[in-house]
């Protein structure tokens, strides 16, 4: 039982029913200044949102397809193509792209939309050693990955390309790249939003100049630098 | 306004009430279904088509709130302000409940049903707003915020949290679940109304 004393408040109702709503819309809307610092660190210390809630094995990433259904891969009849403005075309089948020199990476992953993978580990060929196989030639200024994803199709300029760190990645977290990460072969430039790093890469054209891509033909940055471009952060020149 | 009830049952909730109450149930199981398949890696993958989801999952958020407003203006508004006055005003007993002693003898709503109105109304507007600004930052870098998606994501958990402890209290809870009742037909048995809500008259 209660003290007696208890029942000696007040008697005016208090208003808390209001104050709890603009408390929360207050906090919800204030958090777009501070989400999501305060989440990566927090995400950072308990290994993300699964670890809270393990039904739900999203592993940091979301699936963002364009198509209305994902490509499939067979390793018997899948092929890659490098052409365009080189010396020596070439066409890999899967085993041939295996056989090729293997980098390991481990490099974060940001997509426009907010969201962040930290401490990928990627396993594939780097892009500029595939380059110099090839040989651009004088001409060629742009490289164009077109996907198995129809109409997905992006490009870097050759600088951005020859990048160390950029990768035609085939093994994700020690294990073949799942279809829904792009199977079997995508792009991965961790300087570079999501939108940038094409998945499921079936065809690679040197060109004269970079063209817009899928999402910069509905407005999005060509030059997609990850904390300056698509309106965040100071836009710099850096190619 | 009541209508009448059958013998030993008295009306808990107006038809306004119930209708705003499965619209918000309805919109939301729509846009939590939708949201999964966009969310979730797995069912990503296995129902694709993610542009048709995006937008069923868009156009519904857009129904979502439409209808609820509509319910609200074409509905009994003065009513549901009354409603809303209820929600809003904790009284001592109110607080005592919240404090978990007892007995704390509740009026037609219990502290913490005031408290789930009040965060279930607060997460409407900020899925809502949060949802929107999504769609626009895809199409304007001027309403893009590294955090919206946080914020959206975070209210998912929150809610589905929320869902969990009210369906419980709904469905499965012996004591509680005749509530259910109430917000199906709008009578309860007067009985239960006495013993879980001593101060409501009943008359309303």
């Amino acid at each position: 039982m209660a003290a007696p004393d208890d029942h000696e408040l007040p008697a005016r109702p208090r208003r808390y029913g209001r104050g709890v709503f603009l408390a929360t819309v207050v906090a919800g809307a204030s958090s777009l200044a501070w989400g999501k610092p305060v989440w990566s660190r927090i995400s950072g210390q308990i290994g993300g949102a699964e670890a809270l809630v393990p039904l739900v094995p999203t592993g940091g990433w979301r699936i963002y397809t364009v198509a209305s259904t994902m490509p499939t891969f067979d390793p018997t009849s899948w092929k890659l193509t490098i052409g365009g403005l080189v010396e020596r075309p070439m066409t890999l089948d899967y085993d041939e792209l295996r056989a090729l020199p293997r980098v390991n990476q481990i490099s974060d992953f940001h997509c426009v939309t907010g969201w962040t993978v930290n401490n990928v580990h990627w396993g594939g060929v780097r892009l500029a050693d595939l380059l110099h196989r090839v040989g651009p030639t004088a001409e060629a200024h742009g490289i164009q990955f077109v996907s198995a994803e129809q109409p997905y199709v992006d490009s870097l300029t050759l600088k951005q390309a020859m990048l160390r760190d950029v990768l035609l990645a085939y093994e994700m977290d020690g294990v073949p790249l799942a279809r829904e990460h792009g199977a079997p072969l995508r792009l991965i430039i961790p300087e570079m939003y999501g939108y940038k790093n094409i998945k499921w890469v079936s065809e690679i054209n040197l060109v004269p100049k970079a063209e817009p891509g899928y999402w910069e033909q509905l407005g999005y940055d060509q030059d997609a630098w990850v904390g300056a471009s698509n309106g965040y952060g100071q836009k710099e020149v850096r190619s | 306004m009541s209508r009448p009830t059958a013998p030993g049952y008295v009306r808990r909730f107006s038809r306004s009430e119930r209708v705003l109450h499965w619209v918000n149930a309805a919109g939301f199981f729509v846009l939590l279904a939708s949201g999964l398949v966009l969310y979730l890696p797995s069912l990503a993958t296995a129902v694709g088509r993610r542009p048709v989801v995006k937008d069923i999952h868009f156009w519904a958020g857009i129904g979502w709130v439409s209808a609820l407003v509509l319910v609200a203006l074409l509905g009994d508004r003065r009513g549901l302000l009354r409603t809303a006055r209820e929600l809003d005003r904790f009284d001592p007993e109110d607080l005592r409940w919240l404090r978990g002693r007892r007995p704390a003898p509740q009026g037609r709503f219990n502290a913490g049903q005031k408290v789930n109105a009040a965060l279930t109304a607060a997460f409407v507007v900020l899925f809502f707003v949060s949802g929107l600004l999504l769609w626009l930052g895809e199409r304007d870098t001027s309403f893009r915020f590294a955090s919206t998606v946080v914020l959206h994501d975070g209210l998912l958990y929150a809610s589905v949290v929320l869902l969990v402890g009210h369906l419980y209290l709904a469905v499965i809870h012996p004591a509680t679940r005749h509530a259910l009742r109430g917000m199906v037909t709008g009578t309860v048995r007067e009985d239960w109304a006495r013993e879980h809500h001593p101060r409501w008259s009943g008359s309303d």
